[in-house]
């Protein structure tokens, strides 16, 4: 093939199929920002002829959205920082510490990936319901506090810490809780903004179990006020559009700025073994 | 504090957290499964019985759940090679020597990974929309009829799958990308001195280094995609006529509509069952093929 025309192909279909992915964002974007009513016309219209707040106004006077969002940054915040804790510290043992059955154990909880997070969901609910957990925030982050995935990735960076700068500090008479917090935790730093990055977004855009564990609107979030408004038919698509965007764009931009920490969590994650 | 206790105290809030909140929950699953726990036993566990394998009897004779498992399957043979194939084409191209602006294409097909799918779901509602929708519009262009896409028990689930793959195919892409860079530059420089043509290059250099890392994300994204649940929720409700009704889906209807806790809890253990035979069968079938055999 000609490779001018081979190039032109190349970047045409890129340029093709980045049109594909980000068309319904944009369009998202611009729906948000016409007056109701005005996006149902033919042809449909992709800009906003008399840009307007108003959708955005009226979700939150009306719809509650601050509540919700509230409830999403609480909750999502809630698990990454609870979970970080737990995950680097058995991570670092896991990679670190020496003890009796470790690599079993270590297999055991690999083992536990096999089994979709669904089939627990049914028992934790009549859990939560006999102790009066069902519709409260530690019911949503109580289940996310340690991940087999998060441990696993610590563990994958950890090992690559030098055995004889933990050494040094235990000659010294540092305690493993000191060497831990002092030597370790500023070593692991790249691992912890990834990991942190990706629970956040996994928080964020969780659905299925708060949707069963939140019976009360008062405690929503943003994916569950979304679905319900969704469900009830009643918004118009201009207001339906701008919830969406709310519920998007926090964690779009937070890709956007921190794509790096993901990306390296993802292809890490994927290398098993 | 020696390094052994340490070890243990280290662990012990992640194995708690796993163990309260998982562990016990999957292995209640199963014990739930073989009683008849519906509404009158949530209200009073006097009456709650033992039934064994009755759920799962009951559950091989119901039609519905067997539509389920149907809607589940499509769903997963459908969606995964479309969805294997968006990611294998994008990172081919992403690749290429060719390409220009790397950075912002990858970014921009990754994106759609990063959102909600609640939320996308619902802007896909609006897109797929009978009358005002982009995608009968554009269909309009090339003189072709409005499909009722959400509103046709045909056309509901290729909506689903073809959303499916709008979402996710830039996760895989990413990973293949990376597959893809490990591949020594001097493989295809031997090959094109051997005059190899740019398909043959794909098909007898990349294609086989590639395999490990296909059969990898082709087993993650069929496990993910027998989990279909969100996407019907918002977009169908399991409709029209139950077409977009996943196993998931009857499962969380069964369970937190009806309280019919028992058999819900069966239908979640028979989908386990399923994603884990067909993803043994997956490593099964592909160890059993020559190296470099693949496709």
């Amino acid at each position: 093939m000609n490779p001018r025309l081979a190039k032109a192909l190349v970047n045409g279909l890129l340029l093709g199929g980045a049109l594909v992915a980000l068309f319904p964002l944009a369009w998202m974007l611009a729906v948000s920002f016409m007056p109701p009513g005005t996006s149902n016309a033919l042809p449909p219209p992709l800009w906003p002829a008399n840009p307007t707040l108003d959708n955005y106004r009226q979700l939150f006077g009306h719809a509650g959205m601050w509540r919700y969002l509230l409830n999403s940054l609480l909750i999502s915040g809630a698990i990454t920082l609870l979970s970080l804790a737990c995950n680097l510290l058995a991570g670092y043992a896991f990679a670190k510490l020496r003890f009796a059955g470790r690599e079993r154990l270590f297999r055991l909880l690999l083992g536990l990936l096999v089994v979709p997070a669904q089939v627990a969901m049914l028992p934790l609910f009549l859990m939560f319901k006999y102790t009066g957990l069902v519709d409260s925030y530690a019911g949503v982050v109580l289940p996310g506090m340690a991940t087999v995935l998060g441990i696993f990735l610590v563990r994958q960076y950890a090992r690559g810490l030098p055995d004889e700068l933990l050494e040094a500090a235990r000659i010294d008479g540092a305690s493993e809780l000191r060497i831990f917090v002092c030597i370790v935790l500023p070593l692991l730093r790249p691992v912890v903004a990834t990991l942190a990055i990706l629970t956040f977004l996994t928080a964020w855009n969780d659905f299925m179990w708060p949707l069963i564990e939140l019976t009360g609107q008062g405690h929503y979030t943003l994916p569950l006020g979304l679905a319900s408004l969704a469900r009830e038919h009643t918004e118009g698509t201009e207001q339906m559009m701008a919830g969406s965007v709310l519920t998007v764009l926090p964690v779009l931009v937070l890709f956007l700025a921190m794509q790096r920490h993901y990306l390296d969590g993802l292809l890490m994650g994927s290398v098993k073994g | 504090m020696s390094a052994r206790r340490a070890a243990w105290l280290f662990l012990t809030p992640a194995l708690l957290v796993l163990g309260v909140f998982f562990l016990i929950p999957v292995l209640g699953a199963l014990v739930l499964s073989f009683t008849d726990y519906d509404l009158y036993a949530l209200a009073d566990l006097h009456n709650l019985r033992f039934v064994a394998l009755g759920n799962y009897w009951a559950l091989l004779h119901r039609p519905a759940f067997w539509a389920a498992l149907g809607h589940t399957f499509y769903f997963v043979a459908v969606g995964v090679p479309l969805s294997l194939a968006a990611s294998l084409g994008a990172a081919l191209l992403l690749h290429s020597r060719l390409a220009r602006c790397k950075a912002f294409f990858r970014t921009a097909l990754f994106a759609p990974v990063v959102t909600t799918a609640v939320a996308m779901a619902v802007v896909w509602r609006y897109l797929f929309n009978t009358k005002y929708g982009w995608a009968n519009h554009l269909l309009g262009l090339l003189g072709i009829h409005p499909v009722d896409w959400l509103g046709d028990p045909h056309w509901a689930m290729p909506t689903i799958i073809l959303f499916a793959v709008w979402k996710n195919f830039g996760y895989n892409m990413i990973i293949l990308l990376a597959g893809l860079q490990a591949i020594p530059v001097e493989l295809y420089e031997a090959a094109r001195i051997d005059g190899a043509s740019a398909w043959r290059q794909f098909r007898h250099v990349s294609l086989p280094l590639l395999g490990p890392t296909l059969l990898m994300v082709a087993i993650l994204t069929v496990s993910g995609y027998f989990q279909l649940f969100a996407e019907p929720y918002v977009m169908t409700e399991g409709g029209p006529l139950q077409s977009t009704t996943s196993v998931l889906y009857l499962m969380y209807e069964d369970g937190f509509q009806w309280w019919n806790l028992g058999i819900a809890s069966a239908e979640a253990f028979v989908l386990f069952l399923v994603m884990f035979a067909v993803t043994a069968a997956m490593l099964r079938l592909s160890s059993r093929e020559p190296a470099g055999g693949a496709a």
